[in-house]
Parts: C-alpha cells; structure tokens; sequence
C-alpha cells in the first residue's frame, strides 16, 4: 500500500544532527580550535576569505570548521554572513607599491629595486612527505633581515619610466566604483567589475582558464612581472574630516602580469598588462586572475575572440562557484512533475514509433533506398 | 588574533535588511508594469544554496508582512523537503502564520506547480525560476537575448517549435513551455508542466517570478493575458491521464506517477497533496484507498 512521504520536517532535523556529529568526529580526540585554524591552515582561511570576499580570519576558519573542511561550502557560509552586513563606503584605492612585503619576486629582472624576496613559499621545498610532521616536534621561527625597510619600487613602473608597458588607467573624474553584490551584473561590463568577480571567481576555475591561455586558447606571451604578498593599509576618506583615516592593515597578493602587444594604429608596440589582487596569500589565484583579466582584454586590443578565456559572458558567468555548485547540485531536488511529463512524452512518442512501424512495414525501408 | 563574537547578527524581519527589500520591490513594481519582462535585480547571497529557491524566497521575503499566511510547495506537495525547509525558514525569520491550504493563504510559494485549487483576487503566486530567460537553449548570450526581447524577435522559437512538429509530428516540450504575456513578452512559465499553463491566463492571483542566481524578476498581473505559444493547425494542448487520482478519484488534475514494488506496479495520485487531503476529507474516494478500506476492515 502507498503511504505519502510524510515528516519533512523531523527528517531535516534528524539529518542535521546526524551532520553535527560527523562534523564532530571522535570525542575521544580534541575539538579543532578556530585559532588553530587561523593559525595552521592559513592557506585554506585564505581562500575562503578571497572567494567570500570578506576579510575576517576567525569567521572564515569558523566557516572552514562548520562545513568540514569543504571549501565551497565555507565561502558560501561566509558570503551569506558578508550580504547581510552594511555597507557604509568604498576604501581609498590601497597603494600596493607601499605594502611592506613579506615575498616579492618578478620573473622580468635578475634584481631590482628591494631585490628579489622568497618569502613563505612551497616553491622550491621537495614534496616529500614529512614524517616530522606526524609528531608535534618544536619548529624554528623565521629569519628577519636587519636594517632599514627600502620601499619595494613596482616592476610596472620600472618599465612606465620608459613608456614600455600602458599605464595604469585613469577612471573617468566622479567614476563609482560598481559592486556585483548589491548591482545586478550586465554584460558588457566595465573592467573594474570584470576585476571584482575574478577576485571572488572559483580559483579552480579561473587556474584552468589561465592555464587555457598558455597552451594556446588566446596566448597573450604573458611574463611575472612581479608577485608580491605583504601587508597594505586601507583607508576611508572621511567626509566629515576632510581626509582618509585607517581602518587596519590586510594581506593581499598581487600579481602584475606583462603581456606582448604588438600595437595598433592608436597605440604603438608596447607591453600590456593583466592584473591580479587577492585577500591573503594566494599567488596561484593572484596569477591566474591576471591572466585571465589579460585575455578578457581582447576586444580593448582590438584581439580576435577566438577562445572560452577572452569571453567575457562566459568567463563571469561562470566563474563563481557558490552559483555553480548550488545549480549543479539543485538536480538532487525532486524533479518529478517535470520528468512525470517527459516520461508521458517519451511514452507518447514511443506508442506512435511502434504504431508507425506495424502499420506501415517497409516504408521506412523504402525511404532508406530512395 | 580577534576573538570570534558569539553574537554574529541579529536578522531583520524575513531576513533581508529593508533597504534590500526596498530594491526587490522596485524591481516587482517594474515587472507588473511591465508584464513578462525581465528585470534584473542585485539578488542577495541567502542562507540557503542557489537552485533551491533563492530568487523566490528573496521576492516572498520583500513582500511578506506580518500578517499574512504562507504555504509553500514543492512539486504541488506541502511536505516534499525543499517545502518544508523554506517554510521553517520564514516561520523562524519572520514568525508568521503558515498553512497548507490553498485557500487560506495569501502568499504562496511554488517550484514546478500551480496549486489546484483557483486562486482568487489578494491572493500572490511567488515562483521559484531557474532559468528566466525562455530564448537561453535557442541563444546562450544574455547580450543576444535581451535584444531579441527588445525587438519582439521572436521567430527562433516558433522555428525551434516548428522543427519539434516536423520531427515528432507534435511539439516535444512538456514542461516551462513557453507562453506570450499580454501579446509581447515571451516568458518562461518556470518549470511548471504545460500542464498548469492556462491556469496562468486572466489568473486573479498576482504572479511574481524570482530568479536568485541569474539575478531576475518578472510578474504576470492578475487579469493578464497569458497565451501558450502554437500554431493554428497544432493548437497547444495540455497533458491529460488515463486514470483519476487512485487516492481521491479526481479527474483532470496532474498526477504523479508511484512505482508501488518491482513488478511493473504504478499508481497514479495527485501532485497537489493539499487538493488530495482535502477532497478525501470531503469523502472523494479513488480505487487505492477503497481497496485499503476494505483489506483494513
């Protein structure tokens, strides 16, 4: 006998329970800290921060902790915190050539203006598993180099000094700068939007697309001019007062990506750039994003469009992957007015196929040989 | 490091802060201006994912007061899990009185179906769209479509209909069939079987279409002309079954179809479970239920 699917509702709630406790896991072992997060899985509060677009380090590792460690589900619970919280200004641009940098290096100068700096990076470690790490044993802290801070000069205008490369671009006097949070997306946009949603964009996504760019799909002969991460300072400009005070310090990467462009008849033979700025330390999405910042700037170049990375409305389409996974993954919702309907259909279509063929033997035959 | 606080935020009434709810109702009075056009709004991150109602939660969040009664259904079905889900959330944001009867409510949410029973004047129909735009699978490019809109240029689809016809001997698209909205918008319906399309023309209702993910807004007006798109000699008909609901015995309402064991057995019962309960109540009896009387006796 049919029995209706009933109790919705204590299904639901048995279900979250039964998600709190495997999100818990062992009670013999220890909860897992928010700071220990912050503090151990930096990388991973990094990106969930970027991709929220929220810069709060204890609130994306509790984020990180609530959704188990699954990243996209952590940016999303952390972007539906950011959406309810107001919004009172737009920052004073950071200046990024002041940021005191903790890695610094371009792949375009032996040395340069505040050297070459590795930095905390993976690049040259041997991917070795660590068995000392297995154990908590104690950790030496980093070296500090002595002596005075030199401003670290931008490799971008190392090459405008000769008016190599284009410049940085003036906004039009009284230009506000949009926000895809609180404005519905149009195509075409302007750069500063297309900027924002790569900022946020999936860095899966956004890797591949680069990556397409270097093997061919739309190859913009690009060169680092420099990555660097560090601290910047950002600023409000207080109506009030009259003029900018500081609201704290974040980290960012920035990557500045130096592509070939042969030049127009407007423009002569000069480098190009893409151009990449993210929360936190993250050079992988900072350097794919220039890239594909680059490419979308076909049309501005006067560039053929011939591939996914120059297409503006597919690249921002889809490059956000809380949108993306959310409509993927809706196709586990129940689904079966629609495919009551379409099986009707396919019924409908197979009856007259077979009524076709007993009533008419041959004719198809005979249509074939025609 | 800063301390994470314990109180991270006090929600407003049915979530949404008023100023975002002042956008959404701007962007709902544009659309019953404009009937069956698009418009685009800043839809908001909500707490649940994109695909399961965001856009119709953010309009049923915009228009929702104190006052009124909400039912939400998924599939016709009041108890389906998406449903139920939705209507805890605006028990809990907005405390407000919720039902699942048709009648009793006067704004009602919806993914994939039109209630049974006939709306009347006051009451407001908020659908859950995925897709809003009815050109996308004929023309992926928004920058295409919109100006397709913009010049009533519509031939693709009639061509995409024609060719169905010319291949199947019948149009093959049995659900968000598309429909023309007071002779010139052309509108996706939602994914609704074709089913529940004439219940949308001169509805009394008000019908407001929200998109979260792709960022759109439309309305169908009570008392507007909603006609299916067809041709004269292929005029648009509607699905029809065999057999009444085996649970209340009702004829001409949308079935669902049961799979009842491994051996071929099916049985056919109302999507609308509101409509079903209540005509059982009202003493309407199908074969299944009879047959249950009896082997319970």
């Amino acid at each position: 006998m049919y029995v209706a699917v009933k109790g919705g509702e204590a299904a639901i709630s048995n279900a979250h329970r039964l998600l709190a406790d495997r999100r818990r896991g062992d009670r013999t072992l220890p909860a897992i800290g928010i700071e220990q997060i912050v503090a151990q899985l930096g990388l991973a509060v990094d990106r969930v921060m970027a991709e929220a677009s929220l810069y709060d380090r204890a609130l994306a590792a509790l984020a990180i902790r609530q959704a188990r460690g699954d990243m996209i589900e952590a940016i999303f619970i952390l972007r539906a915190y950011r959406t309810t919280l107001p919004r009172f200004g737009y920052s004073v641009p950071v200046e990024t050539a002041e940021m005191q940098v903790e890695r610094r290096v371009s792949a375009t100068y032996k040395d340069l203006p505040g050297g070459q700096l590795l930095g905390p990076t993976f690049d040259y470690t041997h991917r070795l598993l660590d068995p000392s790490l297995l154990r908590d044993e104690a950790v030496e802290e980093g070296l500090q180099r002595d002596g005075e801070i030199e401003p670290v000069m931008r490799v971008a205008d190392i090459l405008s000094s000769e008016g190599l490369v284009e410049d940085d671009g003036q906004l039009p006097e009284g230009h506000v700068p949009g926000d895809l949070t609180r404005e519905p997306l149009e195509f075409p946009m302007e750069r500063d939007l297309r900027l924002q949603a790569l900022a946020r964009g999936d860095e899966g996504f956004l890797l591949a697309l680069g990556y397409s760019t270097q093997r061919g799909y739309a190859r913009t002969h690009p060169f680092v001019g420099e990555v660097r991460i560090g601290e910047v300072e950002v600023e409000l400009d207080m109506p009030e007062l009259g003029f900018a005070v500081s609201l704290g310090r974040i980290q960012v990467t920035e990557c500045q990506m130096i592509a070939q462009f042969k030049g127009s008849a407007k423009n002569p033979p000069q480098f190009t750039r893409g151009y990449g700025l993210v929360f936190g330390q993250s050079e992988r999405k900072a350097m794919a994003m220039s890239l594909v910042d680059r490419a979308l700037r076909a049309e501005e170049f006067g560039e053929d469009i011939v591939a996914p990375a120059q297409d503006e409305e597919f690249v921002i389409s889809h490059a956000d992957n809380v949108q993306a996974t959310g409509f993927v993954e809706h196709l586990k919702l129940p689904h079966y007015v629609d495919f009551q309907a379409e099986l009707d259909l396919v019924r409908r279509m197979r009856r007259e196929y077979e009524e076709r063929n007993r009533e008419e033997p041959g004719e198809d035959t005979l249509e074939a040989a025609q | 490091m800063n301390a994470v606080s314990t109180e991270l935020a006090t929600y407003n009434f049915a979530y949404l802060d008023e100023q975002t709810k002042r956008m959404i109702r701007r962007a709902i009075l544009k659309a019953i201006a404009i009937p069956g056009y698009q418009v685009p709004f800043a839809s908001r991150e909500m707490p649940m994912p994109y695909g399961w109602g965001t856009g119709g939660v953010q309009v049923t969040a915009a228009i929702l007061g104190p006052d009124d009664v909400l039912k939400v259904i998924d599939q016709g079905a009041d108890d389906t899990t998406n449903a139920v889900s939705i209507r805890a959330f605006f028990k809990k944001v907005a405390n407000m009185a919720v039902t699942t009867k048709t009648g009793e409510a006067t704004i009602i949410q919806t993914r994939h179906r039109i209630p049974e029973e006939k709306l009347t004047a006051g009451q407001t129909l908020v659908y859950q769209v995925p897709i809003p735009e009815p050109l996308r699978f004929l023309e992926p490019r928004e920058t295409e479509t919109r100006k397709m809109h913009a010049l009533e240029e519509y031939g693709l689809m009639h061509v995409k209909l024609y060719e169905d016809i010319a291949r199947n001997g019948h149009i093959a698209t049995t659900y968000a069939y598309p429909v023309k909205v007071e002779g010139r918008y052309v509108m996706d319906p939602s994914p609704t079987p074709k089913f529940d399309n004439p219940k949308m023309h001169m509805s009394e209702a008000l019908q407001l279409f929200g998109a979260g993910r792709e960022k759109r807004i439309y309305a169908v007006p009570p008392y507007t002309e909603v006609v299916s798109l067809d041709f004269e000699d292929h005029p648009f008909e509607i699905q029809t079954f065999d057999k009444p609901c085996a649970l209340c015995g009702a004829e001409n309402v949308y079935l669902d179809e049961v799979v009842l064991d491994d051996k071929g057995g099916r049985m056919f019962v109302c999507s609308d479970t509101d409509h079903c309960e209540d005509r059982r109540d009202h003493g309407h009896c199908g074969t299944m239920l009879a047959y249950d009387k009896e082997t319970a006796r």
